[in-house]
């Protein structure tokens, strides 16, 4: 476990420990929400960077992994009787189970063949559960306020998700720092320059291309999850927003794509960003418009990224800036 | 048997528009290999340019057509010289991350302009029955517009020296080239073409039913669908795609719940491409 000697592993997992540790000290509702929200963010995109980062394979529509795992979780919730902690991993583990199904089909197809495929498999998804009855249909499905009082109240449950959902995102920066610096983290880096020479050179590429898109899958399913249970409410419209899955994208590439940092950090920025430009008056109704030219900014002048720019500035800080 | 063959000539006719519409985005890949994720604010563009030339002066949408073109076609090379340009050889999330950036920022525009309301052209042609079949004029004169703009671009990529520049830059940019052929201006020009085409489907797609600002979406999904039916980067291909899917939505809806078309078209999607990536009437 070379991972474990290295100081940016900590750094990092400090950080979120303290950030956590204060929230939960100061017991602030509005602090908590905000929270909630980007650590949400930076569970997801830190887990989608596995498979965009470290893989080369570009998904538009990962989003189906949180609104299909948020479904599952949910239907165990509201109508099996299962308490969070099951239903949550169950979501996870289904997500993991149908994305390596679903990757022997798709992760055969190359570049952009593969994103629009991840798009088309989104939009099946959200149609298809949209007319699934058992699921609620268009209308999606509801919990009962009294479905909290196992969780001691509809208050405590909040910060259940606030914990849940800090803890879920320690876990994936923790994964993935250690994919990173393991064996199958270089054959999936492998693959991302060149797939063929990688083949060659006996990366079994098809089956890490799995266990990456398996992997990358499982986490957004728990978060899911608690995120509609935390909601009480979950619909198609709400689950499958393809909008998100693409802010989840340029979260990693405002961050830098492949490294460890770069999704927590592209999180927090692009979540701040976006906070200040929908409450300034000036930029109200402009918030998609500058967002969109911020985005454009970093893929035209610098397409590594925060990260990637602060490594090759400072080439001494490489130590810490995985 | 009567609502049968009313509603096939409905999708049919309908099919023509989502034809050129996805004939503009397959262009665009079979010349530079960038799915251009700003088509479907582009089609947006068509359509609010022909509400507001209708609403403010009065004009024709069908003659309005003229305009949207010009206007498809300066927005197309705008967007090719300030996001695609510089990601033209760079890994494809790029050039989707650039187009998409562009898909905000229109989407933003439009959205501080117009709001979310929605808006109709309000222009009836009544229409036109034989025996028991019944036709909008709108539809008809749609499929006629959408079939004139394929021959247009049928004529100008195989008959002109413009056009054969375009396909060879397609073939191979580096021969094209070296036989002294400017490449980018070639590139934007096509990227311009697709946008032009999408322009003008959405211009036809609204007069046919009302629409708000995030309405181009939908189609560009649906383009996408065509595409890979009819094999990205080939535009052919993509018009009898746009047929196909207008008549699956027309016929779908007689077994299953109108609901279930969107099921079974990205279904359809995601197997063609599993299974025939280059399209069900690609080459290899």
């Amino acid at each position: 476990m070379r991972a474990l000697k290295q100081p940016g592993l900590w750094l990092y997992v400090g950080g979120l420990l303290f950030w956590g540790l204060v929230i939960l000290f100061l017991q602030d509702p509005t602090l908590r929400e905000t929270s909630f929200t980007l650590l949400m963010y930076v569970g997801l995109a830190s887990s989608l960077n596995i498979l965009l980062g470290y893989t080369g394979y570009v998904s538009f529509g990962h989003i189906v992994f949180f609104g299909l795992g948020g479904y599952v979780g949910f239907y165990l919730l509201s109508h099996l009787g299962w308490s969070l902690y099951p239903a949550a991993l169950f979501g996870g583990i289904f997500c993991s189970v149908l994305a390596s199904l679903l990757g022997l089909a798709v992760l055969r197809l190359r570049g952009a063949y593969f994103a629009l495929a991840t798009i088309g498999v989104n939009e099946a998804a959200r149609a298809f559960v949209s007319n699934f009855s058992p699921f609620g249909g268009a209308t999606g499905m509801s919990l009962d306020y009294s479905g909290y009082s196992l969780y001691g109240g509809s208050m405590k449950a909040l910060w259940l998700a606030f914990i849940l959902v800090w803890l879920i995102a320690i876990a994936v920066v923790i994964m993935s720092y250690l994919v990173k610096q393991s064996r199958f983290g270089l054959g999936l880096m492998a693959i991302r320059e060149d797939e063929d020479a990688a083949m060659v050179m006996g990366v079994k590429a098809p089956q890490a291309k799995t266990w990456a898109y398996a992997l990358s899958a499982f986490f957004p399913g728990l978060i899911g999850t608690i995120y509609f249970f935390k909601n009480g409410n979950v619909e198609p419209g709400d689950a499958f927003r393809l909008h998100l899955s693409i802010e989840m994208l340029v979260m990693i590439m405002l961050g830098g794509q492949g490294t460890v940092l770069g999704p927590i950090l592209g999180s927090l920025g692009y979540e701040r960003l976006r906070g200040y430009l929908l409450v300034s008056p000036l930029f109200k109704n402009l918030h998609l418009a500058i967002s969109g030219v911020a985005l454009l900014l970093i893929i035209l002048f610098v397409p590594a990224g925060a990260v990637g720019w602060l490594r090759r500035r400072f080439p001494r800080l490489r130590g810490v800036l995985e | 048997m009567q609502q049968l063959i009313n509603s096939l000539t409905d999708g049919f006719l309908l099919g023509f528009v989502y034809g050129l519409a996805a004939m503009g985005l397959s262009l665009i890949w079979g010349v530079m290999s960038v799915i251009n994720l700003a088509h479907g604010p582009v089609i947006t563009v068509g359509m609010l340019t022909t509400y507001l030339l209708f609403v403010h002066l009065g004009l024709n949408p069908y003659l309005g057509m003229v305009v949207v073109a010009g206007v498809g076609l300066a927005l197309g090379l705008l967007i090719y010289a300030i996001a695609v340009h510089r990601v033209i050889s760079a890994p494809h999330l790029s050039s989707l991350l650039a187009t998409f950036a562009v898909n905000m920022i229109m989407l933003g525009v439009f959205n501080a302009v117009f709001g979310g309301d929605q808006n109709n052209i309000n222009y009836s042609l009544g229409s036109l029955s034989i025996g028991f079949l019944n036709l909008t004029y709108s539809r008809l004169l749609a499929a006629l517009g959408a079939m004139l703009f394929t021959a247009f671009l049928y004529l100008f990529l195989f008959f002109t020296r413009t056009g054969k520049a375009i396909r060879a830059v397609a073939n191979n940019r580096e021969a094209a080239e070296l036989m002294g052929i400017p490449s980018y201006r070639m590139l934007a020009l096509s990227f311009g073409l697709g946008s032009l085409l999408a322009a003008v489907a959405g211009s036809l797609i609204s007069t046919i039913f009302p629409f708000t600002i995030f309405s181009g979406g939908p189609y560009e999904l649906k383009s996408f669908v065509i595409c890979v039916l009819g094999g990205l980067g080939n535009p052919l291909g993509a018009l009898i795609g746009g047929l196909a899917l207008g008549l699956m939505e027309g016929v779908i809806p007689i077994w299953m719940p109108t609901s279930w078309v969107p099921v079974v078209e990205f279904g359809l999607f995601v197997f063609v491409l599993v299974v025939k990536p280059s399209g069900l009437l690609g080459a290899k």
